[in-house]
């Protein structure tokens, strides 16, 4: 995630209603959603953004989540996703993530 | 299932792995506003 791009987010969530805010993404491998999604938890890893230092603690989904798939009619969710579904690794990015969310969360 | 009604979404898109425009398909669809939206690009 790029300097730029944290900065614009921080801006976002710090300006209000973050409790009603959450994070979906479409990352393509396990290293890159666990850097995004420890970024817009934890801070920015790498330490080297505006997010460093800074615990947004937003909740973060991956498309490919089953339980974020039944959330979505199905019909919308085969016609844009379906066909990336079945080349990403998705186990591999869902368990990434849930080690990124670590052993507290129920999610 | 994550509740993604009324809520307020961050689609951050891939173009190697989903594009946000599709991500904000899905979002919308079930009932969240996208908020911030981006197809990032490592090449």
């Amino acid at each position: 995630m790029d300097l730029e791009e944290q900065g614009s987010i921080q801006r976002l969530v710090e300006g209000g209603e973050r409790e009603r805010m959450v994070v979906l993404l479409g990352t393509p491998t396990a290293g890159s959603t666990v850097m995004v999604a420890l970024t817009l938890t934890e801070g920015d890893p790498s330490y080297a953004g505006p997010l460093a230092g800074v615990p947004l603690g937003l909740p973060v989904y991956h498309v490919l989540e089953e339980n974020v798939k039944r959330a979505i009619p199905s019909e919308v969710y085969e016609r844009e996703i379906g066909p990336m579904e079945f080349v990403l690794d998705a186990p591999a990015i869902v368990s990434a993530l849930a080690r990124a969310r670590g052993p507290a969360s129920d999610r | 299932m994550v509740e993604l009604r009324d809520k307020l979404v961050l689609a951050l898109g891939e173009r190697d792995g989903i594009p946000a425009p599709a991500l904000r398909a899905c979002i919308e669809s079930a009932g969240g506003r996208v908020i911030y939206e981006v197809t990032q690009c490592f090449v």
